[in-house]
């Protein structure tokens, strides 16, 4: 597959997904400068963490009128996979293609962790190499991570199957004992109703390479790419 | 002229900023503050002199870029000059 790499002012985790992308998955990787306009040729985009503009107003708010979200908004509308971390699922909120907003963590607190997750459902592109209820851990990194809907908004999100990560403890319990940020429900990442634009705070990316001593990662690259890559 | 976009959390949602300036204001003895909510001013300063088109792109820019509807409420209002 070829990836794109989105980058905006103030994004500092895209080496990290290119060097995961194309080291790990041996796929092609172009980056792409906010201020490009062009997404041809690629099959997958994805938004790695940061900044951008310096998280000014509000996460995600300036970076969502750049040039490359025009070209973003129609590749996710062609179906395409549309892949977003932290930051970047702060900006695909901010620009609609995700429902929802990232509020402050509760505690007030930059948080720093490992974090286990629930995998909700295997039926996605996301997801398609992993088990239900399967618990991954990965890194958070964050300090808006708090997922917030309104009442109707979450019914609707929850009804049509919009989550596909929660935070949970070690043992898979959603409770609020393993929710670090206050996120409504235990949200951790989000797919749109056509089930090809994902975005969630976890990092993923920051735990498919054994030399860190952590691989819980792969599986969503693995079920992205659709093949097993020998770690 | 000049136009103030007040932007604030909206009833209801979490606003740990507020919560943390009540509990620092208790802290200092403040204890009769029931509620803090911290929200944003922005100041424009616009080329217009014509209040009315003023204000009315100032909701625009309110509902395109400087609040977020889902959490946050706004006004615009002309600043009175004396403060600004």
């Amino acid at each position: 597959m070829k990836w794109g790499v989105l980058i905006f002012p103030g994004t500092n985790r895209e080496r990290d997904a290119v060097d995961v992308l194309e080291r790990l998955f041996g796929q092609k990787v172009r980056k792409v400068w906010h201020t490009e306009r062009d997404l041809s040729g690629l099959d997958a985009v994805m938004l790695p963490g940061g900044f951008s503009y310096g998280d000014y107003l509000r996460c995600g708010a300036i970076a969502r009128f750049s040039p490359v979200m025009d070209e973003l908004i129609r590749f996710a509308a062609s179906g395409k996979t549309v892949f977003a971390v932290c930051n970047g699922f702060q900006i695909l909120t901010e620009a609609g293609l995700l429902p929802g907003t990232l509020l402050r963590n509760t505690n007030l607190r930059f948080i720093n962790a490992l974090q286990p997750l629930r995998i909700e459902y295997n039926d996605s592109r996301f997801t398609r190499r992993a088990e239900p209820g399967q618990v991954i851990t990965v890194p958070i990194a964050h300090n808006e991570g708090n997922y917030f809907l309104p009442p109707d908004g979450l019914k609707r999100l929850e009804d049509r199957g919009g989550v596909l990560f929660r935070y949970c403890t070690p043992n898979g319990e959603v409770i609020g004992e393993g929710n670090p940020n206050g996120s409504v429900n235990n949200i951790a990442g989000v797919v749109n109703e056509a089930g090809n634009v994902l975005g969630m705070m976890p990092h993923p990316e920051n735990a498919c390479d054994p030399v860190i001593g952590r691989t819980d990662g792969r599986v969503l690259f693995e079920s992205m790419i659709g093949q097993l890559v020998a770690a | 002229m000049m136009i103030v976009v007040e932007v604030m959390p909206k009833q209801g949602i979490l606003d740990p900023q507020g919560q943390a300036v009540r509990h620092a204001l208790h802290q200092l003895g403040y204890t009769g503050v029931n509620q803090v909510q911290v929200g944003k001013r922005i100041v424009l300063e616009m080329e217009t002199g014509d209040a009315d088109a003023a204000l009315q792109e100032a909701r625009e820019m309110a509902e395109k870029l400087l609040h977020n509807e889902n959490v946050e409420r706004y006004r615009v209002l002309p600043a009175d000059g004396a403060d600004e």
